[in-house]
């Protein structure tokens, strides 16, 4: 199914070619294609996601950009009738292959669904679990993590007092920030957040985006939304699906400016 | 219009007070029923002394045996029976996640069992024991129970996570935790509230139920000292005294009945408190 075979050599061709052209790319999915059963859900996709900044999905509802997000994960492998070909080249590897660490490779790539979903006990709790599995033992760092974290999230100052509460008594908005906060403390390359703010007021959503384009600086960010105007503000390069396919994608610049295909005009203007 | 509606609305209503009454008033009359035969007959004497020699007609005595017999068989069942359902309650939620079909057929299958009444366990386990050649003891006893009451407490736990819960795997598998892991961490504690209803639920049906103890743990007018020894249960004290021609020995029966009633109340108060106790943490 997929490319085992020579699956580095590949890699090192692709990013010669990119670096020639001053492109740093973290993330290279060559022809990939999946299938629900016999419906097939994403078409010959070819996207490259640069190691810093933030890369926008945009699209239609249901063009596939979450089964894209899953794959990157492999939170796929929980559908058994999910089927796929292609590769996904990520730190030398294609993660599609059967000898992967499905494991090593989530904690690398964390994933913020669009609605947040803290694990059962309290605010700190739920940074302390992400702290344990990095194998963090000393309370005291945890501690000292929890707080690092929580306030990397612009979220210190609201729960700083009641850090013992359980983690369902926060509010949506603060629940999205903290499972990215949690999602921090395991120390992903890459954050996957897919709509992570269509479950949020006008401020709360500024607080992400203003997160995300800080942690932009540091991590390789896709981030799949519906918003346009988010799009604009956030996305340093931009793709956008249509039934499964990659139809356009670019600097944003180039993309929102010229949009080639009628489908992404179309979308554009009923956006406005 | 509107005046039709307020109309349906309150005949609606009429309707479903006059149910509720009338099953309340059912409860009440078999309280009164129990204690207004039974409260006579209750003394220190007959929960704090075994039977002596012609206890059963109307001597003295009392029974001690019955109610430790069926309080050591109520919480070794749900103890036996927790152990065999938890896991299995995880394994729906997490290796079984991507299979639905099974999760259906499984729920179908616990479902069913549920359904067959105890004394179908409490026969299949006597058969089993003939064959092997062990005499009734409080251990097959616990065992057949276990097994009568593992079923609904699988289901109940699995209840108790229906919600959220794929939410809560995905969140957790995109952290790089384990199916394992999720559910020996996170759903047990999700599942707590579901674990204390489902524990206590299969308490009260090792206190209450006499059909699948009848030929499983026997009878005996002593304290069991171990799990190898036959017990006496409350429900068989209760039948034995009933099915006595002596008026004494049929107001005993009632005593035992309050005994039993009691405890049964105090469980049920119980769950209620523990589990919205354990909800504390829980991801609604
Ligand atoms: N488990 C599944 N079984 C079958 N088909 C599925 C399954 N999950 C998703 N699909 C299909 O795959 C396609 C892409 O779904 P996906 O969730 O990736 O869309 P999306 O772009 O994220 O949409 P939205 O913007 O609404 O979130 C849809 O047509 C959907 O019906
Ligand atoms: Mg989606």
């Amino acid at each position: 199914m997929s490319l085992e075979n020579n699956t580095s050599l590949i890699d090192e061709e692709i990013i010669r070619k990119d670096e020639s052209k001053g492109l740093h790319n973290l993330i290279y999915v060559k022809d990939l294609s999946l299938w629900h059963g016999k419906q097939q859900t994403l078409k010959n996709v070819e996207l490259n996601i640069r190691d810093k900044g933030i890369t926008v999905l945009l699209g239609p509802s249901g063009c596939g950009k979450t089964t894209l997000l899953k794959t990157f994960n492999r939170l796929t492998d929980l559908d058994p009738d999910i089927k796929t070909t292609g590769s996904i080249f990520f730190e030398d590897k294609d993660i599609l292959t059967k000898n992967i660490d499905v494991y090593a490779l989530r904690q690398k790539m964390g994933l913020l669904s669009q609605r947040p979903h803290p694990l059962p006990g309290t605010i700190s709790d739920n940074i302390r679990y992400a702290l344990k599995l990095k194998g963090i033992k000393s309370k005291v760092e945890q501690d000292d993590r929890i707080e690092y974290y929580i306030k990397k999230v612009a979220l210190w100052d609201e729960v700083k007092d009641r850090l013992k509460y359980s983690a369902n008594s926060l509010s949506i908005g603060q629940q999205q920030r903290l499972c990215l906060a949690r999602g921090l403390a395991i120390e992903p390359r890459v954050i996957l957040a897919d709509e992570p703010t269509s479950a949020l007021d006008p401020i709360s959503s500024r607080k992400i985006e203003e997160q995300f384009q800080e942690l932009s600086k540091e991590f390789a960010i896709v981030l799949v939304t519906h918003i346009l105007r988010q799009a604009k503000r956030l996305a340093d390069y931009t793709a956008f699906m249509y039934y499964g396919e990659v139809v356009e994608k670019g600097k944003p610049s180039d993309l929102f400016e010229n949009p080639k295909t009628e489908i992404f005009k179309d979308y554009l203007q009923v956006g406005h | 219009m509107n005046s039709r509606k307020y109309l349906v609305e309150k005949i609606v209503k009429i309707i479903l007070l006059i149910f509720t009454i009338f099953i309340v008033f059912v409860l009440l009359s078999i309280f009164y029923g129990i204690f207004k035969k039974g409260l006579p007959a209750l003394n220190w004497e007959i929960i704090s002394q075994v039977p002596k020699g012609g206890y059963y007609f109307g001597k003295e005595g009392g029974i001690l045996n019955a109610i430790v017999g069926s309080l050591y068989l109520a919480i070794g069942a749900s103890l036996i029976a927790l152990v065999i359902s938890i896991p299995a309650a995880f394994f729906i939620h997490t290796y079984l996640f991507s299979y639905p079909k099974w999760q259906k057929r499984v729920r179908l299958w616990l479902d069913v069992l549920w359904g067959i009444p105890p004394i179908v366990y409490g026969a299949f386990a006597f058969n089993f024991m003939l064959f092997m050649g062990w005499p009734s003891s409080l251990l097959a006893a616990m065992i057949t129970v276990a097994l009568l009451i593992s079923p609904v407490m699988i289901r109940s736990m699995d209840e108790s996570l229906q919600h959220n819960s794929k939410g809560l795997f995905e969140s957790a598998l995109s952290l790089g935790f384990f199916k394992g892991e999720i559910g020996f961490k996170f759903l047990f504690k999700q599942s707590l509230p579901g674990i204390t209803t489902a524990f206590l639920l299969a308490l009260g049906k090792g206190l209450g139920d006499t059909a699948s103890v009848l030929f499983t743990a026997g009878f005996t007018d002593y304290i069991p000292e171990s799990i190898t020894e036959p017990a006496a249960t409350l429900p068989l004290a209760i039948f034995f005294q009933l099915s006595s021609p002596i008026p004494e020995v049929k107001e005993r029966a009632y005593a035992a009945a309050i005994v039993l009633t009691i405890i049964i109340l105090v469980i049920s108060i119980l769950s209620r408190v523990l589990s919205k106790r354990f909800s504390k943490n829980r991801i609604k």
